[in-house]
């Protein structure tokens, strides 16, 4: 009977042992989320060095990008606890900010001495402030990102394709600086046989669900003049949003998706972007700079075949890209924002941000992306460096989600179903976009 | 054999009781003497809703519960992603939006387009079929479990799968229709093309539910007694006047049947449209429920987007209510 009153004793002890140092493990553990992507996966091994350093776990919620934006603002908006950190999309910021979900940084900023002077100037505006141009911040620039294209260095060096391309267009074959030649560069490479295979000119992005086309056609919008309000007028927006540049760059996206993509690239978005140019079925590939290391190292297509370019400028010279990327906010329905913050101080050292950027990530500080030797680092730093130069981002009010919808919409509707003509697409995109900020009582 | 026990508990006593007789005998022993009087107590009626009430309470929380919270945030302006913000009544504005809105009108039309072919091809196909199968040739059964093999693979398998074989590049479906037709693969683009979207959803739905059609249908077949027809033979009748006169009335509830459960679930349909086409090109093959979630998930306009359930709610049970009245109307004859 005694032998049985130790045995139960013990198991008990062991057991309450047991229960309370999961309980400790738990209550130290942080959960990070962000999209499953490349980058998350570096972000991932890149952790382990906060780990060893602070003793506190990590644990990753990663959802792919499709489901990224239902997913987190669901648990967002219903005050989950799930996330401790997230690394929300750009546009999400004000939303999130005027609603509560994310800490406001300032006071940790100052406090720790964290600047954001020290980051890239337009991931700064694009990631953290609310308002926008404000000091007012609420995420650290984590994954600077932006929209350039790669190309096949390969093909495009082959000297009976050069000559022939001089022949007909009279310029040397080579990365396109202007959109012109970039749509000579696709016409010239789509339906095209190259090692016995049938090839395409671009893969642009058209995809209807998300965010896809949006993204891909203000990609081209910026630098044909579109404007999203007047900047003396907030919210204004008829003869900005729909003014005859912003008429001829939408004419150009179609033109561009009926003369030059792969046959069925109706729903391509970043995904599919990458398969298209992985399996060799286009000459050129408009994408976010995180496929880039991938690509690079890709076995068919990278090394010395894979170039890259920054975005082309429009007819008037102007020059501009569509900004991606996100910046990691401690969640305020989090019980464990002091371990939270921990990892945002570590994750802003310049040690970890070099890191951050040697594992694949997109480092958004200057004293890594402005080292004299950053543009050697890889064959895409410097057209990385040129293409946050030049970046515009779509709105990031809290009705961003309808604003993106409406766009979506539209432009799916004009680009790939081929209904209307570009202006009546931008007419109703003003009427839309204006019916969502009369909703919000901003007009 | 009864025993009354010290307690006033009544038992079955029996040397050979089953297993379950004991289980009784001892949870009877078991019951608390207060529980015992308690349940004694009570009515046949009393003891039904205590069995129901679960089931009840249930029903009440998922079903009734959401509804009348939904009836209550159509008129209103909340949305689900500003939790903070001041929810506000605005009457039937959101009803009046919607059935003024073109947006909708155009995806109803797409609701209704993909409705009426899937029904109308289901039901040719699917009794077609079941009239074939009924026939008791050499391998009936193997065939009738091969044709059912569709139905019973998940919808998302299903979407996934003829996305690829729509693939213009690499789809199986492109090279069957180019090596009848001669047209090259390339532009067999059954999911880009505005023209061909539509069908190609059509194509899978019908390809999936024809089977469960035909199945109902067959049950009707079956269900129709051998001797009619025997009397039909001995008055020299025809099959063709067979098929007419008697076949086709006996079976009509049931293809009326197949025809209701069909059409209910393809109203609501979401899963497949969402796979194969997301609702585009454009906004070509959005039916009903893709911007019934755009509104709710996406656009976040609670309100709006419960009006928006509230409204199909309503149509899909008042055409249901009214096609049952004419069903029981086609049985009763």
């Amino acid at each position: 009977m005694k032998s049985t009153l130790k045995v139960s004793f013990g198991l008990a002890a062991g057991l309450a042992a047991s229960t309370a140092m999961t309980g400790a493990s738990q209550a130290e553990d942080l959960t990070l989320c962000w999209a499953a992507w490349d980058p998350a996966n570096a972000l991932v091994e890149l952790s382990k060095d906060f780990t060893a350093e602070t003793g506190i776990g990590m644990k990753f919620e990663f959802v792919p990008w499709t489901n990224y934006a239902d997913r987190f603002l669901n648990e967002l908006n219903s005050k989950g606890k799930l996330c401790d950190l997230i690394i929300g999309d750009s546009q999400w910021i004000g939303g999130s900010a005027e609603n509560g979900h994310y800490v406001k940084l300032n006071d940790f900023f100052d406090k720790e001495g964290i600047k954001m002077s020290d980051f890239v100037d337009a991931t700064v505006v694009g990631y953290s402030q609310w308002p926008k141009n404000t000091p007012n911040y609420w995420a650290l620039p984590a994954m600077g990102d932006v929209v350039g294209w790669t190309y096949r260095k390969d093909w495009f060096s082959n000297p009976e394709l050069q000559k022939e391309f001089k022949e007909k267009y009279g310029w040397d074959l080579d990365a396109p600086k202007t959109f012109d030649q970039l749509k000579q560069v696709a016409e010239f490479f789509q339906n095209r046989e190259i090692d016995g295979k049938k090839v395409y000119g671009a893969s642009i992005y058209t995809e209807r669900g998300s965010e896809g086309v949006t993204m891909g056609v203000m990609d081209v919008l910026y630098s044909y003049g579109f404007k999203y309000e007047n900047p003396d007028k907030p919210y204004e927006m008829e003869g900005f949003v729909n003014s005859d540049k912003s008429v001829k760059g939408l004419e150009f996206y179609k033109a561009l998706y009926d003369c030059c993509t792969p046959p069925g690239a109706s729903n391509s978005y970043m995904g599919e972007g990458v398969d298209a140019f992985k399996s060799g079925q286009v000459a050129m590939h408009m994408n976010f700079a995180f496929t880039w290391p991938g690509l690079q190292k890709d076995e068919a297509v990278g090394g010395e075949k894979v170039g890259f370019f920054a975005n082309p400028a429009g007819p008037d010279g102007e020059q501009f890209a569509q900004l991606g990327g996100q910046g990691i906010s401690v969640v305020s329905y989090s019980d464990k924002q002091d371990a939270a913050l921990k990892y945002i101080k570590w994750f802003a050292n310049p040690e970890v941000q070099k890191k951050w950027w040697s594992l694949g990530g997109f480092s958004c500080l200057k004293s890594v992306v402005e080292d004299p030797g950053f543009a050697a680092t890889q064959p895409y730093a410097q057209t990385f460096l040129d293409s946050m130069a030049i970046v515009k981002d779509f709105w990031a009010e809290p009705s961003y989600a309808s604003l993106l919808q409406a766009s979506q919409k539209r432009f799916h509707d004009y680009v790939v179903a081929g209904q209307g003509t570009p202006k009546e697409a931008l007419d109703g995109l003003v009427a839309d976009w204006t019916e969502v900020f009369e909703d919000d009582g901003k007009m | 054999m009864q025993e009354l026990l010290p307690s006033g508990k009544s038992v079955v006593t029996d040397t050979t009781s089953s297993i379950l007789d004991r289980a009784a005998e001892a949870a009877a022993r078991a019951t608390p003497d207060s529980l015992a009087k308690r349940v004694r107590g009570l009515s046949d009626r009393m003891v039904a809703w205590i069995f129901i009430a679960p089931t009840i309470v249930l029903l009440l929380a998922i079903n009734i519960f959401p509804l009348i919270w939904a009836i209550q945030l159509s008129f209103t302006n909340y949305r689900a992603n500003r939790p903070n913000e001041p929810i506000k009544n605005i009457g039937l504005s959101n009803y009046s939006r919607i059935l003024t809105d073109t947006d909708t009108w155009i995806a109803m039309q797409a609701t209704a387009h993909f409705v009426f072919w899937t029904i109308l091809l289901q039901t040719l196909i699917g009794f077609s079929l079941a009239y074939l199968i009924d026939r008791k040739f050499r391998g009936h059964a193997l065939w009738t479990t091969i044709i059912l093999v569709p139905m019973m693979l998940s919808p998302a398998v299903v979407g996934n799968f003829w996305r690829f074989l729509y693939e213009p590049q690499i789809g199986l479906f492109s090279y069957v229709v180019s090596f009848f037709t001669g047209i090259p693969t390339t532009d067999i683009q059954m999911l880009s093309s505005v023209t061909l979207a539509p069908w190609a959803i059509i194509i899978v739905d019908t390809w999936m539910w024809t089977p469960y059609v035909m199945l109902i249908c067959l049950a009707g077949l079956r269900s129709i007694p051998d001797y009619i027809y025997e009397a039909a033979e001995v008055d020299r009748a025809s099959n063709w006047r067979q098929f007419w006169s008697i076949t086709l009335p006996m079976a009509l509830p049931f293809i009326m049947l197949a025809v209701l459960f069909r059409g209910i679930e393809n109203f609501k349909m979401f899963d497949m449209v969402n796979l194969l086409t997301g609702g585009g090109p454009g906004s070509t093959t959005e039916v009903a429920s893709i911007t019934l979630k755009r509104e709710a998930f996406e656009k976040w306009r609670t309100g709006f987007s419960s009006a928006f359930a509230i409204i199909l709610f309503v149509a899909v049970f008042g055409l249901a209510n009214i096609y049952v009245k004419v069903l029981n109307r086609v049985k009763s004859r």
